[in-house]
């Protein structure tokens, strides 16, 4: 990974420079709210309205369109972190470490929704809140590794050098993720097998999956939005000093 | 459609207490990671015009 051409790097490093990403977050804002809203709106009617209910579970199964795509975004943002974390531990890129600490806490509260809601879920159908099962165990590890990396990045002053801690302890901690993913399959134990994911056809029907793909595309939105937002708010901390802040600062007052 | 009513909706077919639960829980979460950041957002913005402020001053 170091043989990519200095060039490219210094592409990248433009690309990434904090004054261009700031601006251009602001001018996205707009339209990824829109496309999250049309794909919220799309997800929730064809999920809570139109989708007929299971044929075993009655209504309760409905909690599948925040429960499915919220665990599938504990893992998808855990990627993204350790991936973004990883780029800035190599290349000292300072809005791959923003876009790291940033995901952090929303890929904590979709695991924390996703451990919920499965709870709210296992209660009627398992008759139990929770169970020391396989996937709700490795589920929970990742909801720690999250917060050990919000704790980690707040418990060190220079960010520079907490950013550096928490990408060896966030690429550490994808050990875990195929662990969550082939848990199911591991281990026979009370959290159902996959029924999206399977390689050769899902075992659900088009009108409870297409829903279900709505929400999984809605949250994948909700995440670039949200993540957006608390990358703004760490790219001025960090660079309160520098002078496309105060330059913005004076526009603004004028 | 397969509820007949509004009210038959909103029973969620008896498991109101879980589909409703799971589904405003999720909305207080992810409108917290949307209101915090911006809320913060702002008080830094202001704090620091108005550091800009008194040095220039």
């Amino acid at each position: 990974m170091f043989l990519i051409p200095d060039a490219v790097v210094r592409f990248f490093h433009r690309m990434a420079s904090p004054p261009h990403f700031y601006a251009l977050t602001e001018k996205l804002m707009p339209w990824l709210v829109t496309i999250f809203v049309l794909l919220t709106a799309a997800g929730l009617y064809g999920g809570l309205v139109l989708a007929p209910p299971d044929y075993q579970q009655g209504d309760s199964y409905r909690i599948i369109y925040i429960h499915v795509p919220s665990a599938w975004m504990s893992l998808f943002i855990y990627m993204v972190m350790a991936a973004a974390a990883g780029i800035g531990l190599v290349w000292r890129i300072k809005l791959a470490e923003i876009v790291a600490i940033s995901s952090a806490p929303i890929g904590a509260s979709f695991t924390f929704i996703a451990l919920v809601t499965g709870s709210l879920w296992g209660k009627p159908m398992w008759g139990t809140w929770w169970v020391w099962d396989a996937r709700l165990t490795s589920e929970l590890i990742l909801l720690f590794l999250y917060l050990g990396v919000i704790g980690l990045y707040g418990a060190i002053d220079d960010k520079r050098v907490a950013s550096k801690a928490i990408a060896i302890l966030a690429l550490v901690g994808v050990v875990n993720i195929p662990i969550i993913h082939y848990s199911v399959e591991w281990w026979n134990t009370l959290h159902q097998g996959p029924t999206v994911t399977k390689m050769d056809k899902p075992s659900i029907h088009v009108t409870m999956l297409v829903p279900l793909l709505f929400m999984a595309l809605s949250f994948k939105m909700y995440y670039v939005i949200a993540m957006l937002q608390r990358a703004k708010v760490e790219l001025l901390q960090r660079e309160r000093n520098a002078q496309w802040v105060k330059n913005m600062l004076l526009e603004k007052q004028s | 459609m397969t509820f007949n009513s509004f009210a038959e909706f909103l029973a969620m077919g008896g498991y109101a207490f879980y589909v409703w639960g799971s589904y405003g829980l999720t909305l207080i979460v992810l409108l917290a990671n949307i209101i915090i950041p911006v809320w913060q957002r702002k008080q830094l913005l202001r704090s620091l015009a108005l550091k800009q402020q008194r040095s220039e001053s």
